[in-house]
């Protein structure tokens, strides 16, 4: 005997129509100011010499690690050694979608985070969302942006945003509930507006925490973009796709190598951005 | 023979200032913390205690009903166990909590009643608060901690700095300004704490266990520290702690609570001596009486007294008339000479002999603050009373051993009592 199927996936497409019918000029717009974002920033960075980048980028984490000149030289070395494996504009291309899914997932997810920090309606409302989007797998983000941006960079990084914005969500909300009921009295004491208590105790205070959701932000907008290469997003991960596909273990490596290189990059300079108070007073 | 003149009688001014208007009047002031205040207050009314009302509704009865009146340049101190209040009671002056019922008035306005914009200007006017934990913003230097006050004024940056350059100068911390906070010792961030507070000239500052979280020595330093800057700024300083002797030392008043409620007001010598009830009793019981009361605190008018202009002739009748074998010499600015005998004055009197003559300069003195520990001896040892003699020369009063063994008796009936 078999069970009569339920038409799930027939409602779930009359959705799909419904929404394209009436709102696809939002997803037209996103798509849009995304593909406008994407295109722009991978230009700026290919239209870099390559070895001035290098420099640049070496001279970066010279500076916000605070002279580390060892680690300045394996950055120029990791990054000579992408040039040389003739992936630099992959690469690039990959940087691009990292940083403009970082720069969307920022720009939703602190505000956000502020949001709750202060309200503890709202906090207890995006919880359940937020457990519920970090206990779900990585590529299951994929399908409802296939479902309304087709395939290519858009929906790619549209995925990534979606992926990366928990850590960074949550962390500036604990770094913002965590700031000592002392430090908030202090504001108060001293006859701060709101808005003098938030930008002059509560967010610098709190920076070291919501920096390290910033470290995570990117570092998890880097493994989806990689992931998202399923869904045709190209740069260095599309290259390690065709690896494996085309049994191409070295040409697979090898751009695999190049994303753990750019993922330590920027994990050094993101944890490095804000100087840690080494002691709360 | 009439004497008038020649002997002073004059009331020492502890009470003057009670003359002044209050600078905060607090009437009635309940605070409760949970989630139905009327039913709590509603039991309270009906007599329950903070614990039953806690168990029945779960809410917490922190302010019983408080009222006092604090006036211009005193140190008030609000003492008690954990939990009875003090903080509470504190934050409510600066509304950091908001009273559920009651009013506090600051000069006269009443603080409780007063909309958002209005209280930021009463804070950042007349309210200075110091913290137990520092409560230094760690990402600023020592310098914008300082200036933070006005900086949320709106003041400009060299302006600000100026000023907190100088206040920091004030607390002892001149060339520390562009250190961190987390590279200074525990005194050093109490000081620039306190200089923070002082920055933007406030009435009245609110000090919660400000010296508490500092070892004892560098907590002394501190102590004196704040008597010295009261004495030159004259602020209204309402200190909590749940130290008796750091209560005793700083507190022109103190004020004693349980439960949210103030069992006792009254000066350190009142608490000590007079203590209200078993509870302040069982409070007061193991301060050692000898280290916490003053020479002021014990000592008794200077009267009679003989002006140095007067003859032998006077202050013999002086000293028959009160029994005496002895009497202090004083200018007419009170300012101590010395000290003649019964025997002398009568042979002075006898051979026509000036008060000059007969007159003994080094007599032993002690200065009004001294405490009784340091004294004791001296006092025990002398034959006559000790003369208590403030840093202008001037006789404060005198100190017999007769009035050290009074205080401490009735020290020792209390705690027999309480035993
Ligand atoms: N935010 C709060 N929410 C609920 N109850 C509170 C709150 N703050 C204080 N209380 C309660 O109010 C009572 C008084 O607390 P308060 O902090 O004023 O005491 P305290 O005298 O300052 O004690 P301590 O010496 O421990 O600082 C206590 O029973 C405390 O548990
Ligand atoms: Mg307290």
């Amino acid at each position: 005997m078999q069970l009569p199927k339920l038409p799930v996936g027939d409602a779930v497409e009359v959705l799909v129509y419904w929404i394209e019918q009436y709102f696809g000029w939002l997803l037209d717009a996103i798509s849009g100011g995304l593909g406008f974002l994407i295109g722009g920033f991978q230009s700026i960075l290919i239209a870099i010499p390559a070895p001035i980048l290098i420099v640049l980028v070496s001279v970066l984490v010279w500076f916000v690690t605070r002279r580390d000149i060892k680690l300045a030289g394996l950055t120029a070395l990791g990054l000579l050694l992408i040039w040389d494996l003739q992936l630099w504009s992959l690469a690039m291309l990959t940087l691009a979608l990292v940083l403009v899914s970082t720069i969307v997932a920022l720009a939703i997810s602190i505000p956000l985070g502020i949001a709750a920090a202060g309200s503890d309606t709202l906090n207890a409302a995006l919880r359940p969302i937020l457990d519920f989007m970090q206990t779900m797998p990585s590529f299951v983000y994929l399908i409802p942006a296939v479902i309304f941006f087709g395939i290519g960079n858009v929906p790619g990084t549209i995925a990534t945003v979606v992926f990366a914005i928990p850590p960074a969500l949550r962390l500036t909300n604990l770094g913002i509930r965590q700031v000592p009921t002392e430090l908030i009295e202090v504001a108060d004491a001293f006859g701060s507006t709101p808005r003098q208590k938030l930008f002059k105790v509560q967010l610098p205070v709190a920076l070291p925490t919501i920096m390290a959701g910033v470290n995570q932000c990117i570092m998890l907008a880097l493994s989806m973009v990689v992931i998202a290469s399923m869904i045709g997003a190209r740069g260095l991960g599309y290259q390690v796709l065709v690896g494996i596909q085309r049994v191409d273990i070295g040409g697979g490596f090898e751009a695999g190598l190049a994303i753990v290189i750019i993922a330590i990059i920027l994990d050094r300079i993101t944890q490095n951005l804000v100087p840690q108070h080494n002691e709360r007073s | 023979m009439k004497l008038e003149g020649s002997v002073i009688f004059e009331e020492i001014p502890i009470e003057y200032t009670r003359s002044l208007q209050p600078i905060i009047s607090v009437r009635d002031l309940t605070k409760v913390f949970g989630q139905d205040p009327e039913k709590a207050l509603e039991l309270h009314r009906r007599g329950r205690s903070k614990q039953e009302i806690y168990e029945e509704t779960g809410s917490t009865l922190a302010l019983d009903d408080v009222s006092f009146d604090v006036i211009p340049g005193e140190t008030f101190v609000l003492m008690g166990l954990s939990g009875s209040g003090k903080s509470t009671l504190l934050r409510c002056i600066n509304r950091i909590i908001d009273p559920t019922e009651g009013e506090i008035l600051l000069d006269g306005e009443d603080i409780v009643g007063m909309g958002q914009e209005e209280l930021r200007t009463t804070r950042r006017r007349k309210l200075g608060m110091i913290f137990q934990g520092f409560a230094l913003l760690p990402h600023k230097t020592v310098l914008d901690n300082v200036a933070f006050g006005l900086e949320i004024q709106g003041v400009p940056a060299e302006e600000r700095h100026a000023k907190a350059e100088e206040v920091l100068q004030m607390v002892g911390l001149g060339g520390y300004g562009g250190s961190m906070p987390g590279e200074l010792s525990g005194g050093m961030k109490q000081r620039v704490g306190l200089a923070r507070a002082l920055t933007s000239d406030p009435d009245i500052l609110l000090m919660d266990e400000a010296f508490s979280a500092l070892d004892p020595l560098i907590r002394r330093d501190m102590q004196d520290e704040l008597l010295d800057l009261q004495q030159r700024l004259g602020k209204t300083i309402i200190f909590v702690t749940h130290d008796l002797d750091e209560a005793l030392k700083l507190g022109d008043r103190i004020a004693l609570m349980k439960d949210g409620a103030i069992v006792q007001i009254g000066t350190p010598e009142e608490i000590l001596t007079n203590p209200e009830n078993a509870y302040v009793e069982k409070f007061v019981a193991d301060v050692d009486l000898t280290r916490v009361l003053t020479a002021s605190e014990v000592m008794r008018r200077p009267e009679p007294v003989a002006q140095c202009t007067a003859g032998p002739r006077v202050a013999l009748h002086l000293m028959e008339e009160h029994d005496i074998p002895g009497i202090f010499v004083i200018t007419r600015q009170r300012i101590l000479q010395g000290r003649v005998t019964l025997d002398a004055a009568a042979e002075a009197v006898k051979k026509g002999k000036q008060l000059a003559d007969i007159l003994i300069t080094d007599v032993p003195a002690v200065a009004p603050d001294a405490s009784l520990s340091d004294i004791i001896s001296l006092i025990v040892e002398s034959p006559y009373p000790v003369a208590v003699v403030d840093d202008t020369g001037r006789l404060r009063g005198v100190i017999s051993r007769g009035a050290i063994l009074g205080a401490l008796a009735r020290k020792g009936e209390d705690i027999n009592a309480t035993a």
